[in-house]
C-alpha cells in the first residue's frame, strides 16, 4: 500500500441500531481495498465495532476518526456519553453496565473493552464523569 | 462441509445465499451473544443463533462468518435478510434447538473453528 496517510471521519448515531456497525463495515472494507492483512483487518474489525457498539449504547452518540499508514492503523472514538467511573473495572471481562435492552441484542456480555484490549497493539483511554470517553485504538500492519 | 448439506443435516430451509451457492464450511459456532463470538471464536466460516436482529449480521461480517443459521424455528425480519443479502452473507434457518442442531453438525463431522484465547 502507498505510504500516505489515509483520513476518514464517522459520525455514530446514539441509539440508532440500524446504523450501528456501518461505520467499521466501510473502514473495514476500505482495509481489505488497500490489501491489509487478513490478521490486523481481523483485530481492527472486532475492536473497531466493539468501540462503535460502545459509543452507540452508552455514549450518547459521537465520532470515530481513522488514520491509516503504512505502519499501523489508529482509530479514535469520541463520545458524549457520561464517562467510565471506574476504567479498571470496565477493563474486566464479565463487567457491564449494559441495561436489558442491549443485553436482548446479543450484546453486554462485558466483553467489550476486553475485546478491544486483546485486538489492539496499543489502547489509550481517556474519560472522566460527565466529560465523555476518547478511546484510542492502535493496530500494527503485521 | 457445503451449504447443501448443511441445510439437509439440519432439515433446514435457505432465507438467502451468496451468488456462490456452493460455498464450504469448515467450522462451526454456536452463541446467542455476539460479544462472544467476538472474543472466543477465530476462524468460523458459520454461526448458528438463536438472535434475530441486525447485529447478527454485522457480527458476521466483521468475523468473515459466510453462513448464519437460525435455529429454534425462527425467521429474521426483512431488513436482517436484506442487509446479509448486501453484505454476501448467506442465511438459513432450522427447527431444531441450539444444541440439537450442533451436535447434528458435530456428529456428521464439521467441528469447531473457535479457540479459547
Amino acid at each position: 500500500m502507498s505510504k500516505g496517510i489515509i483520513s476518514l471521519h464517522y459520525e455514530i448515531s446514539a441509539d440508532d441500531f440500524q446504523a450501528a456497525g456501518e461505520a467499521s463495515s466501510s473502514v473495514k472494507k476500505k482495509l481489505k481495498q488497500l490489501g491489509v492483512s487478513p490478521n490486523a483487518v481481523k483485530r481492527v474489525s472486532i475492536a473497531m465495532y466493539e468501540a462503535e457498539m460502545n459509543v452507540v449504547i452508552h455514549g450518547n452518540g459521537g465520532y470515530m476518526d481513522v488514520e491509516i499508514d503504512k505502519d499501523r492503523i489508529k482509530l479514535v472514538f469520541r463520545d458524549k456519553g457520561p464517562g467510565i467511573p471506574d476504567v479498571d473495572l470496565a477493563m474486566q471481562e464479565g463487567y457491564s453496565t449494559a441495561p436489558d435492552r442491549i443485553r436482548e441484542m446479543g450484546f453486554g456480555a462485558g466483553m467489550g473493552l476486553p475485546n478491544i484490549k486483546r485486538n489492539s497493539d496499543k489502547l489509550d483511554i481517556e474519560t472522566g464523569i460527565g466529560k465523555g470517553t476518547i478511546l484510542t485504538i492502535e493496530v500494527n500492519m503485521q | 462441509m457445503k451449504l447443501k448439506e448443511i441445510i439437509e443435516i439440519l432439515d433446514g430451509e435457505i432465507l438467502c445465499t451468496d451468488e456462490n451457492e456452493d460455498i464450504e464450511i469448515s467450522s462451526a459456532c454456536g452463541s446467542d451473544l455476539m460479544s462472544d463470538v467476538m472474543a472466543f471464536v477465530k476462524n468460523s466460516s458459520m454461526l448458528l443463533t438463536g438472535l434475530l436482529n441486525l447485529q447478527v449480521i454485522r457480527t458476521a461480517e466483521m468475523m468473515d462468518i459466510r453462513l448464519v443459521v437460525f435455529v429454534r424455528g425462527k425467521k429474521p425480519e426483512q431488513c436482517v435478510i436484506d442487509l446479509a443479502k448486501q453484505k454476501g452473507i448467506a442465511l438459513a434457518c432450522t427447527k431444531h434447538s441450539l444444541f440439537v442442531s450442533c451436535g447434528l453438525l458435530y456428529a456428521n463431522g464439521l467441528t469447531e473453528g473457535g479457540n479459547h484465547p
